[in-house]
């Protein structure tokens, strides 16, 4: 019974609940939502979102809110690109993501140094950054969409599986990035869970004076944590491009408000001190299910905006609501 | 200054800090004050707001380093302490907020410190539970590890920073104004803990202003003002007085309030004033000139009462007269326009705007009458009309600019009236105007609400604290379990018999 009742003051039952009864009236209304072509498009919609949203939950989490990764990722993954087709690169790809995660670092380093080391707001100094960090990509070097490097073309087109819809003859692939996802999500859940710096990160968030008292390394967390984001944003810009076989330096930019309510709806606090990686994976599912499966029962795009745009509002209220209730 | 008593302290010494002296920028917080600390003592360090006392914390937990004097701990003379190793040598620190982590587990506040101190990286949570286990049967209290601290009660979060003080070896553990935040009850219970960790060992600072407790618990005591050591010495030595005017270099004696003989018509008359599950048939008049004193234990509906008369809460049935008119009071606008004036228990969050200058506070809810017609401010009206509130109510700040934040508690709550005085109040409400103030400034309230309510006004006293109840109302009514029990003259009762009443003994 109490098991029970602790269960229902977590936000993932609930957002479950949601995406389940969302998807049978998707599955009545239109007999394609299980499918399996329509779970892999979900799934594969769903990694660079899952991927950017990891990150941001952390930073959330540790009291703090950072628009400025999607602009980290293009920039990152914007000059891989252009220095590896100059040199008429052809090596492994994994070179183009470790090139990426490093220019993410550095950016990450700049966000990491004004909200560690000199402790400026996070808002101020990532809306900042972010508009810094494009305006670079723009104005200095001219940024437009080009070709990938053969080997991020390469990558791009490995497949893991297919499924097809027997009823329609539509099929989809699973990308070997979902691999890139599974390792990041790994990754992330054993550094918050079982590594003292991941519970700096959660003290951080929960009382910043108490986590500087009990002897966290506060400014060094900080700096660590916008750096590794930083990283992440790089590896899931690589990541982008060579799924679209295509490098668009705008294709993500504006994604951060997605991720933020994304990670939000899965239960993270704004104010910090608690989230967790399973609901903003049903927070990200949730918002792909909105943009992508609405269409299925002939809700227009337009229309899945509004939506959107309704589920947020409606989803943070509820948290909001029930976070006042326990007061 | 003078040194009133020094006695020495007769058993081993385990903290002895000689000639303490610390200066921030031109401002001299310690000059050259010294404390000593017995084995297993209970040992209260007692200065009004400002007197140096957080200083003086600070430097024996190695947070601030003296600018001259030594510390000696356990025999052993320290130089260059940090806190780190003040908790290493077993000297800990109980904050007033616990600095504990409301979003973590109970088990992990637990854990976490003792664990950053080993150096570990990693988190092993049977571990964690080990010590967690261990930390709470030190003190034999039972909780659920796993729930998160943000759900406990105050009381609850204090034992837990205990815990983990004794965690890690305490030998010496500073509680800074530990009971500020505690009910009666709560309060009980942790001195029990305190004198079961004395019995064990170890040495208590018991940070505190409040008088009764520092008789209660302390074995010995040191006093210190505008950062100068005043007295020291065993407690069974000390009465109130003394400790009051080691204080506050003041004497103070106070006599009750009584009503001057004046029309008898009430301002205020409240009928069967009925709010299911929280008070219930409610009835009293309130005279011009009155201090009605409203007292009960927490949970009594004191508050809520008060707050049903200023319009923030809505009566489910009765009456609310107002010089022999009904009136309707739905909102705080109604109350305020009917000359009703509140102000709230918590004044930090309800009623100031702390980073706003003293002087906006005082005028923000008359600008009507600073204003032009179309709602432009009168300057020289508005430096003008604070100027006299502050020299009226003596409000000490170097300048009215300043933000509020920048006056002690007792100054604050002196502003929060201005702002009320602004207005012509018929009756103004005061739900525990005292509390975390210095006595020296509760005085000076005291004094003022005598002063007011002389000068014609009709005032509401809630409040727990008894004594200031007896000193101030010239009416008490006594609240338990939402009814009033008992109304009385405050000359023909006792702190006893009000004491008695709110708990429902006599």
């Amino acid at each position: 019974m109490i098991a029970a009742n602790k269960m229902f003051r977590r936000t993932e039952p609930y957002i479950l609940l949601a995406i389940i009864a969302l998807s049978i009236l998707i599955q009545i209304q239109s007999g394609q939502f299980y499918s399996g072509n329509n779970l892999v498009d979900l799934a594969r919609s769903m990694i660079v979102p899952a991927l950017f949203s990891a990150g941001c939950m952390m930073v959330i989490i540790s009291g703090g809110i950072d628009v400025s990764f999607t602009a980290i990722g293009s920039l990152a993954m914007f000059i891989t690109d252009k220095y590896l087709l100059s040199i008429n690169y052809s090596g492994p790809v994994i070179v183009s993501y470790l090139m990426s995660a490093a220019l993410g670092l550095l950016m990450g380093a700049i966000n990491g140094f004004f909200i560690g080391i000199l402790q400026l707001p996070t808002l101020v100094v990532t809306l900042g950054t972010a508009s810094l960090f494009t305006g670079i990509m723009y104005g200095a070097f001219a940024a437009s969409a080009s070709d990938v490097p053969p080997a991020i073309a390469a990558h791009g087109k490995s497949i893991l599986f297919t499924a097809t819809n027997a009823q329609t003859g539509l099929s989809s692939n699973m990308p070997m990035q979902i691999f890139i996802l599974v390792g990041v999500l790994l990754l992330v859940f054993f550094l918050l869970r079982y590594t003292m710096l991941g519970r700096g990160i959660y003290a951080i968030g929960g009382d910043e004076n108490a986590a500087e008292r009990a002897g966290f390394n506060v400014k060094g967390i900080k700096f660590f944590l916008y750096c590794f984001v930083g990283a992440l944003a790089g590896i899931t810009g690589i990541v982008r491009i060579s799924m679209m076989a295509y490098a668009d330096p705008s294709t993500m930019l504006g994604m951060e408000l997605i991720v933020i309510a994304a990670v939000v709806l899965g239960g993270t606090r704004v104010t910090g001190g608690s989230g967790t990686l399973i609901g903003t994976l049903l927070g990200v599912l949730l918002m792909t299910i909105l943009s992508n499966s609405l269409i299925l029962i002939g809700i227009s795009t337009y229309w899945s905006r509004v939506f959107t745009g309704s589920v947020i509002i409606i989803g943070t209220a509820v948290s909001a609501y029930r976070t006042k209730l326990k007061r | 200054m003078s040194l009133y008593v020094v006695e020495v302290c007769m058993s081993d010494v385990v903290l002895k800090a000689t000639g303490i002296q610390k200066s921030f920028g031109g401002v001299h917080a310690l000059k050259g004050v010294d404390l000593e600390i017995g084995h297993a003592e209970i040992h209260c360090l007692a200065g009004e707001n400002g007197s140096g006392k957080s200083t003086l914390i600070k430097i024996i937990s190695g947070v601030h380093p003296p600018d001259a004097g030594s510390i000696e701990f356990m025999g052993k003379k320290l130089s260059h302490l940090n806190p780190a190793e003040a908790i290493k040598l077993g000297i800990q620190v109980i904050y007033q907020d616990f600095s504990v982590f409301p979003n973590l587990t109970v088990m992990e506040n637990l854990a976490l410190n003792k664990e950053l101190m080993e150096n570990k990286k990693f988190i092993n949570y049977r571990r964690a539970r080990e010590i967690a286990a261990e930390a709470v049967a030190k003190i034999g209290f039972s909780i659920d590890l796993d729930e998160r601290v943000e759900n406990l009660s105050v009381a609850d979060k204090q034992l837990i920073a205990i815990s983990r003080a004794l965690l890690q070896d305490a030998k010496l553990i500073i509680m800074d104004e530990p009971t500020s935040a505690l009910t009666k009850k709560e309060v009980k219970s942790l001195f029990s803990v305190i004198k079961q960790l004395q019995a064990e060992g170890i040495s208590i600072l018991f940070v505190s202003h409040k008088l009764d407790e520092v008789f209660e618990i302390s074995d010995r005591f040191t006093i210190i003002r505008s950062g100068e050591l005043i007295a020291s010495g065993s407690t069974k030595g000390l009465d109130r007085k003394k400790f009051i005017y080691y204080m506050t270099g003041r004497e103070f004696s106070e006599e009750f309030y009584s009503r001057p003989p004046a029309d008898n018509k009430p301002v205020l008359s409240v009928r069967n004033l009925t709010l299911k599950g929280v008070y219930s048939d409610i009835s009293f008049d309130l005279y011009p000139n009155e201090i009605l004193g409203i007292t009960g234990l927490l949970g009594s509906g004191r508050t809520e009462l008060a707050e049903t008369l200023f319009g923030i809460l809505q009566p489910d049935s009765g009456t609310i007269e107002l010089k022999q008119k009904k009136v309707k009071i739905r909102t705080v606008q109604d109350a305020i326009e009917n000359g009703i004036g509140y102000v709230p228990e918590d004044r930090l969050t309800q009623g100031l705007f702390l980073s706003q200058a003293i002087n906006r506070n005082i005028v923000v809810s008359t600008l009507e009458k600073i204003s032009s017609r179309i709602g432009v401010l009168n300057l020289p009206k508005f430096n003008e009309t604070t100027e006299k509130w502050i020299r009226a109510l003596s409000i000490v700040a170097t300048n009215a600019a300043l933000p509020v934040k920048t006056l002690s508690g007792g100054n604050q709550q002196k502003v929060v009236l201005a702002r009320w005085l602004a207005r012509d109040l018929s009756v103004l409400i005061l739900n525990c105007p005292t509390m975390g103030v210095d006595i020296g400034a509760k005085y000076d309230i005291h004094a003022l609400i005598r002063k007011l309510a002389a000068e014609g006004l009709a005032i509401i006293l809630v409040s727990d604290d008894l004594p200031e109840v007896l000193a101030c109302s010239s009416r008490i009514i006594v609240m338990r379990e939402g009814r009033f029990v008992e109304e009385m003259n405050a000359s023909e009762t006792t702190e006893q018999m009000l004491s008695e009443l709110t708990v429902g003994i006599a």
